[in-house]
């Protein structure tokens, strides 16, 4: 391959790596659109406690009365049509703690996408998620005897009520926005962690979710909590097959950082590029806390999402680090928000985008700082990359700073891959299009260098950035 | 000093104008293996355009012949003129955020010589370089000129001449804005590529770096041509009476007089 379809070629092979689908073999499939019927049938057969089944039927009247966003792409968001989707599909079989128990269909897909291989190398726990349901699920012995908890959302429901019930809803409460509305409503798998007083979990957790079906949605629901003086580190990733319909992925994250916890959250997002993207991401970090979203957005059709981290308790810290890739008709719209609520806290957000041919990144973030919380410091870097005429960026940074003692930096830069640059790498001999992978991969850089070795190396070969000849 | 009769660069009625205005009217040069030329010219005459134009560099409309080491190269990519042995030290060397220096260094040593280097040579001799330069350990893993002083970046430059042993160096206001080490530092890297015949053009308006880099042949470069080319003596008039004298003077002496 040619540099030259590397770089214009950005996912270009998706289909074959991941946009490829199973036969339809499904235990149930409910049928397209979404009512209480719906709602009703899904907590029954779930085996719901009555709270859920009620706080579903709530989210689903909050989700029909709030209307569609009037910001970000309105365009493309009234593309959606909610009644051409399917809410709910389990797939055949029970839930695995063993490979070779998953149905051969899906297993060859986990495999095909290196799930096992990822687990065998250097993870500590996996959910799979695949379409509704999570299809496959391990933990290491060894933090399940620390006490950790860390299973699917439905089965977290089942055997950790008490955990469940206290937490859930209160980071992102149904009444957000009209995603968290809908997710609330018809929400199925997602993760569960617990992770108990000074416990660290060193190696990091995985979930990975797997839309099949064409008009999919999927609504993971996911709950992290670590409790005081732990840490955690979960990663997700994603892919769909390519339809020509759209498919929609709603999930809701709620993360909560107890006094001296640390938290990092990170999303390798690669959807097909006929999903709609819409997720809520917000995080509660007390005193002394840490929390961060490490956050790469590279396929879908439209991603909107800004996670967010209340700092609520003193010198809590929250840090957003995001890549965004717009390539043909992709409107990434992500950023970050940072409530500080408590004196003393620090955040940092750094955005970095690639926008390319028609696509489109935007950087939509908040910055709050509440009267009396003194001491605060952030500091928010966007920086854009244009390749191309016609690719776009925006910056709609928001700052809201009631209280004088304060510190804010803001800087944001939009930069065309520099004909100067290119001039100086090409003197040394590279052609035009190595010359370009090359600037354009050490743009990312900053990003790519946080994420664990493997996921680094998956990275750039996703993007097809990855450079011949580097060395470290 | 010329060690070999090889004629390894040349340029014939070089022309180069941007958005319709014409800035090099017409050089002539010739420069052996080994050799040594200062091209000294005011600001503004057009001396960095020449480097550029010469280079290949897309923003200038360029006539004329260009032969490199036996090649005519005029036409060809600036990536390709590199690999064919041409180089060109930056007066204001461009910083690539996020690209380390070793990577960078091993990619472009990678495409002079058409085969990838493996790691473990490709340090040995990056180490030799830096060592040979005096240049410090850290810039290695260091970000492309990316917050790299004037005289680091300059170093920098010297190196990756030495690193790619090209057949012909141009080296464009590679001793301004200079500190005395630097300069000695910059001085040596040059007197060592011509010693391995590279054919070295300075481009310069100082004096200066003549005290350390001996030139076979000096040129007098203003508004756009060549008005005198002669020995190293003519670097020292220039700088006694200045460029004023030459003013309007039609070309004196070969371009390749030595």
């Amino acid at each position: 391959m040619s540099a030259r379809q590397q770089v214009l070629g950005i996912n270009d092979n998706y289909t074959e790596r991941y946009g490829f689908s199973d036969p339809e073999d499904y235990f149930l499939k409910a049928p397209k659109g979404i009512d209480h019927e719906l709602v009703e049938m899904i907590s029954r057969k779930k085996g719901e406690p009555e709270w859920m089944r009620d706080l579903r039927h709530k989210a689903l009247d909050i989700f029909l009365e709030k209307p569609m966003p009037r910001w970000g792409n309105t365009e493309m968001l009234g593309g959606i049509d909610f009644d051409d989707i399917h809410y709910y599909i389990k797939p055949k079989g029970e839930q695995a703690r063993d490979w070779d128990d998953v149905p051969a269909d899906i297993k060859r897909t986990f495999d095909r996408l290196g799930v096992p291989e990822a687990e065998r190398k250097f993870l500590a726990g996996v959910t799979a998620q695949y379409e509704s349901e999570v299809v496959y699920h391990s933990i290491r012995e060894d933090l399940e005897a620390q006490g950790v908890l860390f299973c699917d959302m439905d089965s977290g429901l089942r055997d950790h009520p008490e955990i469940v019930r206290r937490f859930f809803g209160t980071v992102i409460p149904t009444r957000d926005n009209k995603f968290s509305a809908l997710n609330t409503a018809v929400w199925s798998g997602g993760s569960f962690i617990y992770v108990p007083k000074n416990v660290k979990v060193e190696i990091p957790l995985q979930a990975y979710f797997r839309i099949n079906a064409e008009n999919m949605g999927q609504f993971e629901r996911t709950l992290i909590i670590a409790d005081e003086g732990s840490s955690v580190h979960y990663i997700e990733g994603c892919t769909a097959p390519t339809y020509s319909s759209d498919s929609l992925h709603s999930a809701v994250v709620e993360l909560i950082a107890m006094k001296g916890a640390h938290i990092r959250y990170t999303t390798i997002q690669n959807w097909s590029t006929n999903v709609f993207n819409l997720v809520t991401k917000r995080a509660h970090a007390h005193e002394d806390a840490v929390v961060e979203w490490v956050d790469g957005n590279i396929g879908s059709k439209l991603t909107m999402k800004y996670p967010a981290i209340v700092l609520k308790g003193e010198r809590a810290h929250g840090e957003v680090l995001s890549i965004a890739f717009a390539g043909h008709g992709q409107h990434q719209d992500a950023g970050a928000k940072m409530i500080h609520a408590a004196p003393n806290t620090t955040s940092r957000i750094v955005s970095k985008s690639i926008s390319k041919d028609d696509g489109r990144s935007s950087y939509r973030g908040l910055v709050q700082m509440a009267r009396g919380s003194r001491g605060c410091r952030t500091n928010v870097e966007c920086d854009a990359l244009l390749i191309g005429e016609r690719a776009r960026s925006d910056t709609y940074p928001t700052m809201d700073i009631a209280e004088d003692d304060v510190r804010v930096e803001h800087e944001a830069r939009v930069s065309k891959v520099g004909e100067e640059q290119l001039f100086y790498l090409q003197s040394r001999g590279l052609d035009e299009d190595k010359a370009r992978l090359m600037i354009v991969n050490g743009f990312i850089e900053p990003f790519v260098k946080e994420l664990p070795m493997e996921y680094a190396v998956e990275l750039n070969r996703l993007i097809e950035l990855e450079m011949e000849g580097s060395v470290g | 000093m010329s060690t070999s009769d090889k004629t390894v660069f040349a340029c014939r009625g070089l022309r180069a104008s941007i958005e319709g205005k014409e800035i090099v009217k017409g050089v002539d040069l010739e420069i052996r293996a080994g050799e040594t030329h200062a091209l000294m010219g005011p600001n503004g005459s057009g001396k960095s355009t020449l480097a550029a134009a010469l280079m290949g560099h897309p923003g200038y409309d360029v006539s004329g012949e260009i032969h490199l080491d036996g090649r005519r190269v005029d036409g060809l990519a600036p990536h390709e003129r590199a690999r064919l042995g041409m180089f060109l030290g930056f007066q204001y060397p461009v910083a690539v955020p996020g690209v380390s220096v070793a990577n960078f260094l091993r990619a472009s040593l990678s495409a002079r010589r058409g085969e990838d280097i493996p790691v473990r040579e490709f340090r040995a001799e990056m180490q030799a370089a830096f060592k040979e330069l005096d240049v410090p350990r850290d810039f290695v893993s260091r970000y492309l000129n990316e917050g790299f002083s004037g005289g680091e970046k300059k170093r920098l430059e010297i190196l990756q001449m030495l690193m790619l042993r090209p057949a012909f160096a141009l080296l464009d206001e590679t001793d301004s804005g200079l500190d005395i080490d630097a300069l000695k530092v910059v001085s040596e890297g040059v007197n060592k590529a011509s010693a391995g015949e590279t054919g070295v053009l300075m481009v310069t308006h100082y004096q200066r770096i003549l005290d350390y880099v001996k030139p076979d042949v000096v040129h007098v470069f203003m508004d756009g041509t060549i008005v005198r080319s002669g020995g190293a003596e003519l670097a020292r008039e220039l700088e006694a009476r200045g460029y004023e004298w030459l003013a309007g003077a039609a070309a004196v002496g070969e371009g390749s007089a030595a």
